[in-house]
């Protein structure tokens, strides 16, 4: 049982072919709803109501010092003791979401703080309005150094996906798991997850790059 | 507030209205007052400079006008309405948001770092208020953006980006970022101060023509005491937290009355 068996892999692959689609799925749901509600995150932290300002680093604080594993079986599990009872996919875009939610509110306030002062009395000077002044001046401007934060998680995210197979999402790993309980052999199964993780994370973290650039460069920010 | 506002006027009317008044206006951060109980006006069309010395409170007194601070007693009114505050049943209270921003579009302002935006090119920087704020048209806005970035010497510039811009030329283009949004007021703080002594006079050139060309109100602070003298209606000498000495440029630059702008003056002369 300790060779490599060709004939065995070649029979698995469609079925982690389908698995990673699910991953992808898994890892691009999770990080839409973790940019949106991290910016939420970040501007109610902003906002002159105190209250909403306190509340909201609390819940931050709250989500990044708990494991994900553990908010994903809170959201899964506990969920329905209170009436909301969730598939284990929308449980896990949840948690996974709202997780990341968590750690890209800090990039993102991370990037507005660098915004200088001067900036927002330019913009105050013309008359931009609040709104127009985070739409138009200081997104604009928080974003590019923000990027390269922002496109770590989504290979983070990427890579806890795994985490959701304990509440049944069918991706790779738990793809893996099964075909391994199945024939009892794992050795396949789980270096070809692997491989396809890392043939993944590999050229996703040098995009990311390739875009923060592209991005600086359409600011005008590098020549 | 312990100040009694029934004797701040509603409104400021007749001829000899200015354009700008500062009445009775303290500032404090905190313990420290750095304006104290200000009275000073400036005329429509008159070019007033403050100078004085380092933290005498000359940028304090600009910021407050553009309400980048807010005030702790007094009333500033502004082409002949409060802008700090709003009547309401015929008193003054504090101005909400809405005012502030009404009487704000009279104003313009430009920083001793320029502040241009610095994802926009100099076209843009000069469009995005009155495209944003006033709702022009693209093509108009951009059409008076190009008029005024030409008066500024700037025309050839307009896609570049700030970073690529020396330190005059962008300065000039954040004059006609503010000019754009045709303020009724003008207010420069110390714009030449982070500049290269040889493009002190690009900058110092294009606020000569305002003065000769418009009808602008212009509350100027410098160090450049020449410059101050040629094209002023009237020098302020500021010493901590109030105006010290007033008048004319050739009362105050030739013959000073008070003790403490002649160590002033003299000290700046030096200096140089
Ligand atoms: N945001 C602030 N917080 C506390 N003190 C300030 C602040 N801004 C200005 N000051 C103080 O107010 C005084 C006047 O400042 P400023 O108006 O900038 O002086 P000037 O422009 O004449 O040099 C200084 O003592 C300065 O340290
Ligand atoms: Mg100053």
């Amino acid at each position: 049982m300790i060779g490599w068996k060709w004939d065995f892999t070649a029979e698995i692959l469609p079925r982690l072919g389908l698995a990673t689609l699910n991953t992808l799925m898994a890892a691009g749901g999770g990080y839409a709803v973790a940019l949106v509600l991290g910016l939420i995150f970040a501007l109610a932290q902003r906002t002159p109501f105190r209250p909403l300002t306190v509340v909201t680093r609390e819940v931050v604080e709250f989500i990044r010092s708990t494991p994900l594993l553990l908010q994903i079986f809170f959201i899964y599990y506990v969920g329905p003791q209170f009436g909301i009872r969730l598939s284990p996919w929308t449980a896990g875009l949840m948690a996974i979401g709202l997780h990341y939610a968590a750690y890209l509110s800090e990039v993102y306030r991370g990037g507005i703080e660098g915004v200088p002062k001067g900036q927002w009395e330019a913009a105050r000077a013309i008359n931009l309005s609040t709104v127009q002044t985070y739409r138009r001046i200081v997104i604009p401007q928080a974003l590019p150094p923000a990027l390269a934060g922002i496109g770590n998680y989504l290979v983070g995210i990427f890579k806890d996906t795994p985490m959701l197979s304990v509440i049944g999402v069918a991706e790779l790993m738990h793809a893996a798991n099964s075909i391994g309980a199945e024939h009892y052999r794992y050795l396949e199964p789980y270096t070809m997850v692997g491989l396809i993780f890392l043939a993944i994370s590999l050229p996703t973290a040098w995009l990311v790059r390739r875009f923060e650039t592209a991005v600086r460069r359409k600011l005008g920010l590098i020549k | 507030m312990t100040d009694d506002m029934s004797r701040y006027p509603l409104t400021l009317e007749g001829d000899d209205a200015p354009m700008v008044r500062f009445q009775n206006v303290t500032k404090k951060y905190g313990d420290l007052t750095v304006l104290d109980r200000l009275d000073l006006d400036v005329g429509a069309g008159e070019m007033v400079t403050i100078i004085g010395p380092s933290g005498s409170g000359k940028t304090t007194v600009l910021r407050m006008l553009m309400t980048l601070e807010t005030i702790d007693s007094g009333v500033i009114y502004v082409d002949g309405e409060p802008l700090t505050h709003m009547e309401r049943n015929g008193r003054l209270v504090r101005a909400n948001a809405a005012h502030m921003r009404r009487m704000r579009s009279k104003i313009g302002m430009c920083f001793q770092h320029f502040n241009l935006f610095p994802h926009m090119t100099a076209l843009g920087n000069c469009m995005e208020g009155p495209v944003q704020v006033l709702g022009m048209s693209k093509k108009e806005a951009e059409e008076r953006a190009l008029e005024l970035l030409d008066m500024v010497g700037m025309a050839e510039k307009r896609d570049q980006h700030p970073a690529r811009l020396s330190g005059g030329q962008q300065q000039r283009v954040a004059i006609a970022r503010a000019l754009a949004m045709r303020p009724k007021v003008m207010l420069f703080d110390e714009v030449t101060s982070a500049l290269d002594p040889e493009v002190i006079s690009e900058v110092t050139g294009v606020i000569r023509a305002l003065v000769d060309q418009h009808n602008l109100t212009m509350l100027m602070v410098t160090h450049q005491m020449g410059f101050a003298r040629e094209i002023s209606d009237r020098v302020c000498f500021f010493f901590d937290g109030s105006i010290e000495e007033q008048g004319t440029p050739e009362m105050l630059f030739d013959s000073p009355e008070k003790e403490r702008t002649q160590q002033f003056l003299s000290a700046v002369l030096e200096a140089n």
